[in-house]
């Protein structure tokens, strides 16, 4: 074959061929793992937390292409922000920066969200004066 | 990059005999066969050409117990809602194997909103029905037992000539749906006492477009499709003519070449399973061990940890052509009712992966896809959080359980707060 046909767009083949971020790190500061219950799939985000700004993000997944896509994108997008701006990180941006998901796929960017608000749940339960300093914590998703 | 067809489950690339057959019924021999002139009549021979092909292939008595549809979906739709309708004052009962394909599946999801009653038998772990419990299912209201003679999925045999033989002795007609083993397997209609067969050519190497369904001159069945009186006022609607003549030469050519061909695939299949065995570890193969229990095409593999759409893009991107049942590919996000069927653990059903074989396939195509597969397993198995928590214990095997930790659908059910299926 001439031409290579892929079931997603070039964006979400990239990052599903060459993920960033994949593994875990060492001494974490927060650790999130979700599961989806509609299909199955389970994706884990661990983060370092620095001066309340995330300093890095890894993950790992059991899933799809566009799970793995999602946690890659996920993951790149967080590295940098604060603990409030992430706290209000939205599936819709990753969806943005991978061009698009198939409807049937968006789920797998919410799983993306989902991880990584579990992951900074569990610094703040680890961390309770940084807590203190976030606002938001209420609205983190269990 | 080696390029490795192995979905041939799916469709096959048509003969170039099957091809030049056809040509000339798109352009020069274009008639309508329910034309009355010369340009009509000379189709119509093509057509009676086309069913008497068909009938060998399956063993049917005479080419006019061969109806021509558009593919084997519509084929089923036709048996049963066919049989259904035609029946309705006897009884509104059909019985059914539960590992179906959808088209049979959904066709009596369609009937049960009708009023009718359907039951679906269980099978055995390896995919074979239970015929005590079919036996127990049939009814005075039965008007129907739908059983396939090859599983899509898994690959199993079902032992055809003991459900004819139980359908006889309880006098309900038997639709039997051979599209995954026609071509591949020898039929015999009149053997099972089968009053329905129907099967596909695509999947041995003819053209899409035409489907065949064998209906006993003894079973009633109605028309589901209204219009002109083509196909004995069974199937309306103009015949695909150039599809039918390669159908049929298809079918011709597969009936000669069957034990050639299965000669060639059967070694390839245990050369792949036991190559697969070998390099991937926490691998199964889901229904019967390669023999005269599954079909010498198919092959349905479990690879533990990982997810199978996952696994698919990676074979593609590698040049490999599979499928899967994991519910990742499907648009309902649900797994393979089949593997469901057979009770499968919903963590195994999502790392599944189906490879079926056809006669371009070498030995040299299975010895790169087994060295690529163990690749990519292994890849995948580095990115999957479930690998690394079964290594620290967290979680156990199913394929080859250590004793240690708990399983992946209670530790799936605790991250996602609820089972997945």
């Amino acid at each position: 074959m001439s031409e290579t046909y892929t079931l997603y767009n070039s964006t979400v083949m990239e990052h599903f061929m060459n993920p960033r971020n994949m593994g875990d790190l060492k001494d974490a500061d927060g650790v999130g793992e979700v599961g989806a219950a509609a299909c199955g799939d389970i994706m884990k985000i661990s983060l370092k937390i620095k001066d309340g700004r995330i300093e890095d993000a890894r993950f790992k997944t059991f899933g799809c292409g566009s799970a793995i896509a999602s946690s890659s994108m996920a993951t790149e997008l967080i590295k940098g922000r604060t603990i409030d701006e992430a706290m209000s990180f939205s599936n819709q941006e990753v969806v943005d920066a991978l061009g698009g998901l198939p409807p049937v796929k968006i789920h797998c960017s919410v799983l993306a969200e989902e991880a990584l608000k579990a992951a900074l749940e569990d610094y703040v339960k680890r961390n309770p004066s940084a807590a203190a300093k976030v606002a938001t914590t209420d609205s983190v998703a269990a | 990059m080696r390029q490795v067809f192995l979905d041939h489950q799916s469709s096959t690339p048509v003969l170039p005999e099957v091809f030049d057959a056809m040509r000339p019924y798109f352009t020069e021999y274009f008639g309508n066969a329910s034309s009355l002139h010369q340009h009509g009549l000379r189709v119509r021979d093509a057509l009676k050409r086309a069913r008497q092909q068909m009938a060998s292939l399956i063993g049917a008595e005479s080419e006019e117990e061969i109806y021509f549809t558009s593919d084997g979906t519509e084929s089923s739709n036709l048996a049963i809602k066919g049989a259904a309708y035609a029946n309705e004052r006897k009884g509104k009962h059909l019985v059914i194997s539960a590992t179906e394909h959808p088209s049979v599946m959904n066709s009596l999801e369609f009937l049960e909103k009708q009023g009718w009653t359907c039951t679906r038998v269980g099978v055995t772990p390896q995919g074979t029905i239970r015929l005590d419990e079919l036996e127990a299912a049939i009814t005075p209201q039965t008007v129907l037992v739908a059983v396939h003679h090859v599983n899509h999925d898994i690959g199993t045999i079902q032992p055809m000539r003991e459900v004819g033989q139980l359908c006889a002795a309880k006098n309900v007609p038997l639709y039997v749906d051979c599209e995954a083993s026609a071509g591949w397997l020898p039929i015999d209609v009149k053997e099972w006492g089968a009053a329905m067969v129907s099967f596909s050519p695509h999947r041995f190497y003819g053209p899409k477009g035409v489907g065949v369904l064998y209906r006993n001159r003894k079973a009633r069945i109605v028309s589901v499709i209204h219009g002109g009186v083509q196909e004995g006022g069974r199937r309306a609607g103009t015949e695909n003519i150039p599809a039918i003549v390669g159908g049929g030469v298809a079918a011709e050519i597969a009936q000669e070449r069957l034990s050639q061909r299965v000669a060639h695939v059967a070694p390839l299949q245990k050369r792949l399973w036991e190559g697969l065995k070998l390099n991937v570890p926490y691998i199964q193969l889901n229904g019967p061990e390669p023999g005269p229990h599954r079909i010498s095409t198919n092959l349905n593999l479990s690879t533990e940890f990982i997810e199978g759409e996952g696994q698919l893009l990676l074979c593609d991107m590698n040049g490999i052509s599979v499928a899967s049942g994991s519910s990742c590919v499907s648009k309902s996000l649900k797994i393979s009712h089949v593997l469901g069927a057979i009770g499968l653990d919903h963590a195994l059903a999502q790392g599944n992966i189906i490879m079926t074989l056809g006669k371009a396939n070498t030995e040299a195509d299975i010895d790169y896809v087994v060295e690529t597969f163990a690749k990519i397993a292994s890849k995948l198995r580095g990115m999957s959080p479930m690998w690394d928590e079964f290594e620290h214990g967290v979680i156990d095997s199913v394929i080859a359980p250590t004793g240690r930790g708990k399983s992946f659908s209670q530790h799936a059910a605790e991250v996602s707060g609820k089972s997945a299926h």
